[in-house]
Formats: structure tokens, sequence, C-alpha cells
């Protein structure tokens, strides 16, 4: 019982914990793993756990949005390219570190120390906060993809607007790299008509 | 008790990982997917703070972060493809033309 009571009282601290390890043996995996379908479907289980990691912070929209996109939309787009360039047959071998990677880990330990420090030295130690602000509209308690909708739709409409151009410029460009008889075809020009 | 402190140390891990695998990697597809672990931070720092000032700004600018990542990821790839054309190779250390 006392176990059990443990458990109940400390319910989110313990799904946190869980979770985020998780998520960083996902991102192990992500930076790790040789075979690239590997590394996708380890970048895979980090969006979900991330996703889980939204709604213990109360943005249950962003977290439908996070699998929507990233584990539907996203993974799809690099797994479909993993199979069009076909890696197997494409060196195998040269597809992972290389003399540079002791300095690079280096690198990024001494950044995520100094960052850790900066934290550690500010005031960001408080409260949990207030979940109810989050699904809150003009005073009356609405659901969290209301409150999202109605903040994005009133307040940030013209950023809103500014962020779908620049969708549509990515895929014209998309579709301009993708083009088969592009300049990008290398010094002979047009190696294949 | 969980606070955004939490939020921000696991964000911070997350963003280092990120880096040290855009350094490391050498496969153009796999640098990519160390980008998004980047960009999968600063949301995570977006939303713990959001409930923490109790302000809905950070999840839109969220939003926001991942529209520009889908973004990011449709160039990105189609950069790979035209890699793939030119080079036949996907390895990083062979596109150097300009002395990189």
């Amino acid at each position: 019982m006392q176990v059990l009571d443990f458990l109940v009282a400390n319910f989110t601290a313990i799904v946190f914990y869980l979770v985020a390890a998780l998520t960083v043996t996902g991102a192990l995996g992500v930076i790790t793993l040789r075979n690239p379908v590997h590394a996708a479907l380890a970048l895979l289980w980090t969006f979900l756990m991330v996703a889980v990691l939204f709604i213990l912070r109360h943005a249950e929209f962003l977290a439908a949005v996070q699998v929507l996109v990233y584990a539907g939309g996203i993974m799809v787009l690099f797994l479909f390219v993993i199979m069009l360039v076909n890696l197997r047959r494409l060196q195998p071998e040269q597809i992972f570190l290389s003399a540079q990677a002791p300095v690079a880990v280096a690198a990024g330990v001494v950044l995520g120390a100094l960052m850790a420090i900066a934290l550690l030295v500010g005031v960001l130690a408080g409260a949990g906060g207030d979940p109810a602000a989050l699904k809150t509209l003009d005073g009356e308690l609405v659901g969290n993809t209301e409150a999202v909708g109605w903040e994005l739709y009133r307040t940030y409409l013209v950023p809103f607007e500014l962020v779908s151009v620049v969708l549509l410029v990515a895929m014209i460009a998309a579709i301009v790299y993708g083009r088969r008889d592009a300049a990008l075809e290398g010094r002979g020009g047009r190696k294949e008509q | 008790m969980i606070t955004a402190t939490h939020y921000v140390l696991l964000s911070l891990v997350l963003f280092c990982l990120g880096v040290i695998g855009v350094m490391v990697r050498r496969n153009f597809i796999t640098v990519l997917m160390s980008l998004e672990l980047i960009f999968n931070a600063v949301n995570l720092n977006l939303v713990a703070f959001s409930l923490r000032l109790g302000d809905l700004a950070g999840q839109v600018l969220a939003i926001f972060v991942i529209t520009i990542a889908a973004a990011e990821a449709a160039i990105g790839l189609g950069l790979i493809i035209a890699l793939v054309r030119l080079k036949d190779t996907v390895t990083l250390d062979q596109a150097r033309e300009m002395g990189g």
C-alpha cells in the first residue's frame, strides 16, 4: 500500500523522468545508429516521446500536431528519401563518424555545460504554473485547442499568413530542386535526356 | 514537483545531442534528422515556459516552429535528391567543390 501511495503521489514526476529518459535514449539512437532507417525510427520514437512531454505540459493541441506533422509527415518524407537514394548501393561503410568526431563531441559537451551553468545561475526555479491559463479564453474555460486557435487567428494572424507564404516558397523550392532538367546536372550540362 | 527547470534541462540535453549529431554524422540525411532534434528541443522549451508563465504565446510560437521545420525538411530533402543526382552520394565529405 505504501508503494501504491508513493506512486499515486508522484505520478507526474515518475512519468516525466521515465519519458525524459526514453527521449534521450531515442536522441542518442538518432546520432549513433549506423543504418539511416534505424536512425529514422529512433527519431520517430523521440518525436512521440516529446509529444507525451507536451501533454504533461498541458499542450494537448500541440501534442496532436507533433504526432500528425512530425511523426506523420516529416518521418514519411525522411523514409521516402532514404528509400529513393537507396543507401545500400551508395557506400554503406562511409556514412558514419569521421576523424572530427571527438572534437565535435567535446564541443557539444562544452556547449551543454556552459548552457547548464547559465541555466542554474539564473532564476528559473519556481512553481509549476497554472494550467488553467492555457485553456481560458476571455475569462471563459474552453479547451486547449480552442484557446490556441483563437490566439493563432486573432493575435498572430499576420505571422500565420507569413508562415503560409514561407511554406509555399519551400514547396516551390523543393519542386525546383527535384526537377530532372535543372541546372544542377553538373559540368557536362544535361547528362540524361 | 516537476518545474520548468526540469524541462529546460531535458531540452538542453536534446539540443546538445542534436548539435553533436550535426557535427559528427557525415550522412546528409542523418544530419537533417539531428536538426529535427534541435527543433524539438526548442519546442520543448517553448511549451515548458508557456505553462510556467501562463501564456499561450509559447504554444503558438511552437506551432510556427513546427511549420518552419516542415519547410526546412522539404527543402533539405530536395537538396539530398539534387546531391544524389549530381554526385551519386549522400556523404557530405564528398561535396567539396568549394574547398570545404
